[in-house]
């Protein structure tokens, strides 16, 4: 039997309400099905289940506020069993282990008596939040009044109106994490995107108008087989160190129309042709303006990359996501005095900036990373 | 199709783009990307909304004739099949 759990969905997130389920006790769910709805500061997510197996039992309700990794529900694996990846923050369980027959089950507190200070149960009662649903961080697991405040910040029934000011909340505390802990340095090269342009023009003149491109897609894609050459800005950093990843999986900075802003996953982007990553682009966007995300799109982005050219800026000064290692960004296109074959012709430019994590990497890599970028933008039709 | 009927077509495509719009307040005559504050991707959906809808090929030099709501509305009527007393 294993535990689904609250996921982790963004690295500011530490609580989350359970809106609704969408399987039933008895349903068989596989890897990737939609489970259940999540309400965050991001808006209600899609979250899918890590494993194969029976619905087995629900442990909370819809309405629950619940920290992040409290189990919500078990599932019965199927006779094969998924190995590795099933829920995403692995509880108690150490990997190559295999001799002891582990104990699963609900690793956080046993049913009981619940360890929590009087003044964080008054301070509960005072917000109206259940202790029972919180996974406590102080000694012994105990909860403290900072998880009381916690999971006061989802409180119950939060009216539509105030969605804004929950992702405003969210986006303080990440960014304000990202200045305190990452030291950034930052780089910028401009790019000729002459070529990439007037391919795209001709691509597009062929295509019927559903599949036509974004030069967006061609940025992605051309940042995505980058960061194979240069892994330490494709990653996370965690445990003190950084931790690549060997997926590529772009956070793509998506703005909100009631404002806001939220970044997430391209998944596996260097794998896609270009018109398969603006498909998928378009989706995601769409998705994103709509309040249909899924989780893993929330939890797992690599690194961000943001185009706020089309707010008519030149140069995007990025702050990094944490706990990712870099930040992509591109300005708007400008056309430019430029010299080609020594000869100065009007040119389309862009301008690409790169945030990067001085703990992780130096200037000399990231320089090297945006060179990539500009070299791989001068053949757009081996992107 | 009169233009009236196309203008009407045209607000419910835009509305599905920015659902916040109220069509009393939006000039007809002013640039539709600043007035909705849409992007790349939402001017490439209105374009593939409006092909859905009045089976109308916009190629990307047209994307110039989109610029406003009289724009649109007027782009499009050039290109339907003339109604009967339209």
């Amino acid at each position: 039997m294993i535990d689904f759990v609250m996921p982790q969905l963004g690295a500011d997130m530490t609580v989350g309400k359970l809106v609704a389920w969408r399987k039933r006790v008895g349903d068989s769910v596989q890897r990737g099905d939609i489970i259940a709805e999540v309400d965050t500061d991001k808006g209600v997510i899609d979250v899918e289940v890590f494993a194969d197996g029976v619905l087995e039992r629900y442990l909370v309700e819809p309405g629950a506020t619940a920290a992040v990794g409290t189990p919500l529900a078990q599932i019965r694996e199927s006779s094969v069993p998924i190995p590795a990846m099933a829920t995403s923050p692995p509880p108690a369980v150490a990997p190559g282990e295999p001799t002891a027959p582990p104990v699963t089950g609900p690793t956080t507190g046993t049913p009981g008596r619940l360890a929590i200070s009087p003044s964080a149960r008054r301070l509960a009662r005072e917000l109206g939040v259940d202790p029972a649903q919180m996974m406590g961080t102080g000694p012994g697991g105990a909860i403290t009044r900072e998880d009381v405040e916690r999971a006061a910040t989802i409180s119950p029934p939060q009216a539509p109106a105030d969605a804004p000011a929950r992702m405003r909340r969210a986006i303080a505390v990440a960014m304000s994490r990202a200045n305190r802990d990452i030291p950034h340095y930052y780089l910028s090269t401009t790019i000729d995107v002459r070529r990439a342009l007037s391919w795209l023009e001709k691509e597009n003149a062929l295509r019927p108008v559903a599949d036509r491109m974004l030069y967006g897609a061609l940025l992605l894609k051309a940042v995505a087989l980058a960061l194979r050459q240069y892994p330490e800005f494709n990653g996370f950093w965690a445990d003190g160190r950084p931790q690549p990843s060997d997926r590529i999986h772009l956070g793509v900075a998506v703005s909100l129309r009631q404002g806001g802003l939220i970044a997430p996953a391209l998944h596996d982007a260097d794998r896609l042709s270009v018109g398969e990553l603006m498909c998928a682009l378009r989706d995601l966007v769409e998705r994103a303006r709509t309040g249909a995300l899924r989780g893993s799109e929330l939890s797992d982005p690599t690194i961000t990359v943001t185009n706020l050219g089309e707010r008519g800026v030149e140069t995007v000064f990025g702050v990094i996501y944490p706990p990712q290692l870099a930040l992509v960004g591109f300005g708007r296109i400008v056309e430019r005095p430029w010299v080609v074959n020594g000869q100065v012709a009007a040119t389309p430019t862009i301008n690409a900036s790169l945030a990067g994590d001085h703990r992780a990497s130096d200037g000399h890599r990231g320089a090297r990373l945006l060179a990539a970028v500009e070299r791989l933008m001068q053949e757009p039709e081996k992107l | 199709m009169n233009r009236d009927e196309i203008r009407l077509s045209v607000l419910s495509v835009l509305r599905t783009i920015a659902p916040e719009m109220d069509p009393v307040d939006l000039d007809p005559g002013a640039n539709l990307r600043e007035q909705l504050d849409i992007d790349s991707m939402d001017f490439l959906n209105l374009v593939i909304r409006l092909h859905e809808r009045f089976q109308v090929d916009v190629t990307e030099a047209d994307y110039v004739r989109l610029l406003t709501l009289d724009d649109c509305v007027e782009y499009l009527a050039g290109k339907l099949p003339v109604s009967p007393g339209a």
